[in-house]
């Protein structure tokens, strides 16, 4: 398995720890992750609101660089990946694409269409198989019981992105069943956790983190998991927010993909880099019999 | 084949609660649809089962409801397609965020109020006069194509995320409306219209969670029309929101560096909004002591000069400011 790998502007940012864990994972399965250095931010759908051409010729010199080296794009978060496929659809047009190309000064980062875009989570389950990860885990998460959290750019509009069905997706308790825990079932795993009004509209932001969050809690999770580290950032590091708005206390630690991964691999929490998390997740520890 | 559908069954005289109610019945099940179901199980088991229908072919816009999770037409969801992917019980709901009325009919009053509220009619210079009586050209009736297709049936109402937690907001089918009116060259109202929309409860308020462009059954996408909007906005100078302000530091951070900088989006967003700066502080903090906040500038990525010529060319580009 051998990727070209678009970390996306956040696992370089505010959530390290996103890119840490991927790494230790992609390690133990010996996944091959050529990293894009040069490209740019995809936009993250607010760019395009400045300029739809920019965020689209950005993402075409992303993909030209990819097709370059011969190999899919694989991205670690939902937002990337969802503003991605958009933006492969609208260059599956030629004209498109070819006022797109023109634009990009790089001769090498031209892109020729038809490129093969893929999630972590999709090539967990498509790539390596469910059968190479059950077999690897050496941690069996059982009796944990994990709430997964989608994110709406990894489902929605279900026709770039051609993989979840996008009210009944399936994909997170596929991976979170094979690890040995225990999907929950809630309505707020397809929902939006608010992040891209986080500044501009904090309360709208918070209610909508805190209803998930509720929801989630009062269906038995011990932690979320969520492919997206834009929901981390809301869910996790304004989840004091999401309480004030809900006037209760909720408490739930927010995971991202690889690191449930790794920890079922027998990953140590300081290698997955949880310790860096804003709720603790000891709670989660513990039940899994994992000294913090 | 013998289906069920369970039925969320609500009468404001009588219960306290909305209860789920199963009915079975034999039907044809590649060829009907739920709202055939629907009208048979009222002829022929429970005649005081309401909800609204009228034209049968996803014209009216009557009959959206939310079935198995999908807010979607009863008219234009076969019964076969339902039971093919999610089993022979078919779950059929009331739409969300409109007061419900009886069973599977809400009150759609606060949806009408709010398209009114967008003025949907062309307008005049000082909203009184006449409006020039230009042929549209074939460009922009295809620029509005989209938005005019849409049969106010609710749908993107239904499953809209803002809406779901404030109840003001003006939503997505209102907006679509809106974007509907500014972008006819007709119309003579822009700035009035752009002031109106970018207020408290306006195009500002849209999470972009993308419901209402999955749900429409019409592929309207009223979100697009909201980022439209949201451009016109911009290009138009009315940035002193938080909410232009995010878009315009976002596209300053990515010139600059390539990349998106958590560390300088919310400084450069905020410097002139003080007490949201401020609020910010306590986390700034946390993110420190934990290496999870990224300096306020970086050293910008090594190919920038390429990046920064795409901004340099679309900004030149006429459509940047549109």
């Amino acid at each position: 398995m051998r990727y070209a790998f678009f970390p996306g502007c956040v696992a370089q940012g505010a959530c390290p720890e996103l890119y840490q864990s991927t790494m230790v994972v992609a390690r133990h399965f010996g996944i091959e992750l050529v990293e894009l250095r040069q490209a740019s931010c995809c936009g993250a759908g607010v760019l395009k609101e400045a300029s739809p051409e920019l965020a689209l010729s950005l993402n075409a010199r992303t993909f030209g660089m990819a097709q370059r080296l011969g190999l899919p794009l694989l991205t670690i978060c939902g937002t990337c990946q969802g503003v991605m496929c958009s933006a492969r659809r609208e260059l599956e047009d030629a004209p498109r694409r070819d006022a797109m190309n023109a634009s990009i000064d790089e001769p090498e980062a031209r892109y020729q269409g038809g490129l093969e875009i893929k999630h972590l989570l999709w090539a967990m389950i498509e790539d390596l198989g469910v059968d190479r990860l059950k077999a690897a885990v050496v941690r069996p998460l059982s009796g944990l019981q994990v709430a997964p959290f989608y994110g709406c750019y990894i489902l929605r509009p279900s026709g770039d992105l051609d993989h979840d069905d996008p009210f009944h997706p399936e994909s997170l308790e596929t991976v979170i069943t094979a690890l040995g825990a225990t999907p929950i079932d809630y309505e707020g795993r397809i929902k939006c956790c608010g992040f891209p009004i986080l500044l501009e509209k904090a309360e709208i932001a918070a209610r909508l983190g805190g209803e998930n969050l509720v929801d989630a809690k009062t269906h038995g999770a011990d932690c979320l998991v969520t492919p997206c580290p834009l929901c981390h950032m809301s869910l996790d590091m304004y989840q004091r927010r999401a309480e004030q708005a809900m006037g209760r206390s909720i408490g739930l630690p927010i995971l991202h993909f690889p690191q449930l991964v790794g920890l079922a691999l027998g990953y140590s929490p300081k290698e997955l880099g949880l310790g860096r998390h804003l709720v603790p997740v000891k709670k989660v520890l513990q039940k899994i019999g994992v000294g913090g | 084949m013998r289906i069920t559908l369970s039925i969320r069954r609500f009468d404001p005289e009588r219960d306290h609660a909305p209860h789920e109610e199963a009915f079975r019945l034999d039907v044809a099940w590649r060829s009907t649809t739920v709202l055939d179901a629907l009208i048979r199980i009222r002829q022929e088991i429970d005649s005081t089962l309401a909800f609204r229908h009228s034209c049968r072919s996803a014209i009216c816009g009557s009959c959206s409801m939310i079935i198995n999770d999908r807010h979607t037409l009863a008219c234009k969801t076969l019964v076969g397609h339902e039971i093919e992917r999610h089993g022979p019980t078919i779950r059929v709901e009331p739409m969300r965020n409109l007061p419900p009325l009886k069973d599977l009919t809400v009150r759609m009053e606060p949806f009408w109020d709010k398209a009114r509220l967008v003025t949907p009619w062309l307008e005049s210079a000082d909203g009184a006069g006449t409006i020039p009586d230009a042929v549209l050209t074939k460009e922009t009736r295809s620029h509005l194509h989209n938005v005019d297709a849409c049969i106010m049936c609710g749908a993107c109402v239904s499953s809209c995320s803002s809406l779901a937690v404030s109840p003001g907001f003006l939503g997505p089918a209102a907006l679509a409306k809106a974007y509907r009116f500014l972008a006819d060259p007709r119309d003579r109202a822009r700035t009035r219209r752009l002031e109106a929309l970018t207020q408290a409860d306006g195009v500002w308020d849209c999470t972009r969670c993308n419901f209402c462009v999955e749900v429409c059954p019409k592929d309207v996408q009223p979100m697009e029309a909201i980022v439209r909007i949201r451009r016109a906005a911009i290009t138009d100078g009315m940035t002193d929101t938080i909410g232009a302000g995010h878009i315009t530091s976002f596209v300053d951070v990515v010139r600059h560096e390539g990349r998106l900088n958590e560390g300088r989006l919310p400084l450069q967003m905020l410097w002139r909004h003080p007490a949201a700066l401020l609020a910010q502080l306590p986390l700034a903090v946390k993110m420190l002591v934990r290496g999870k906040a990224p300096l306020p500038w970086h050293p910008p990525l090594p190919s920038i000069r390429a990046i920064r010529g795409l901004f340099g060319r679309w900004r030149r580009a006429s459509s940047w400011t549109n």
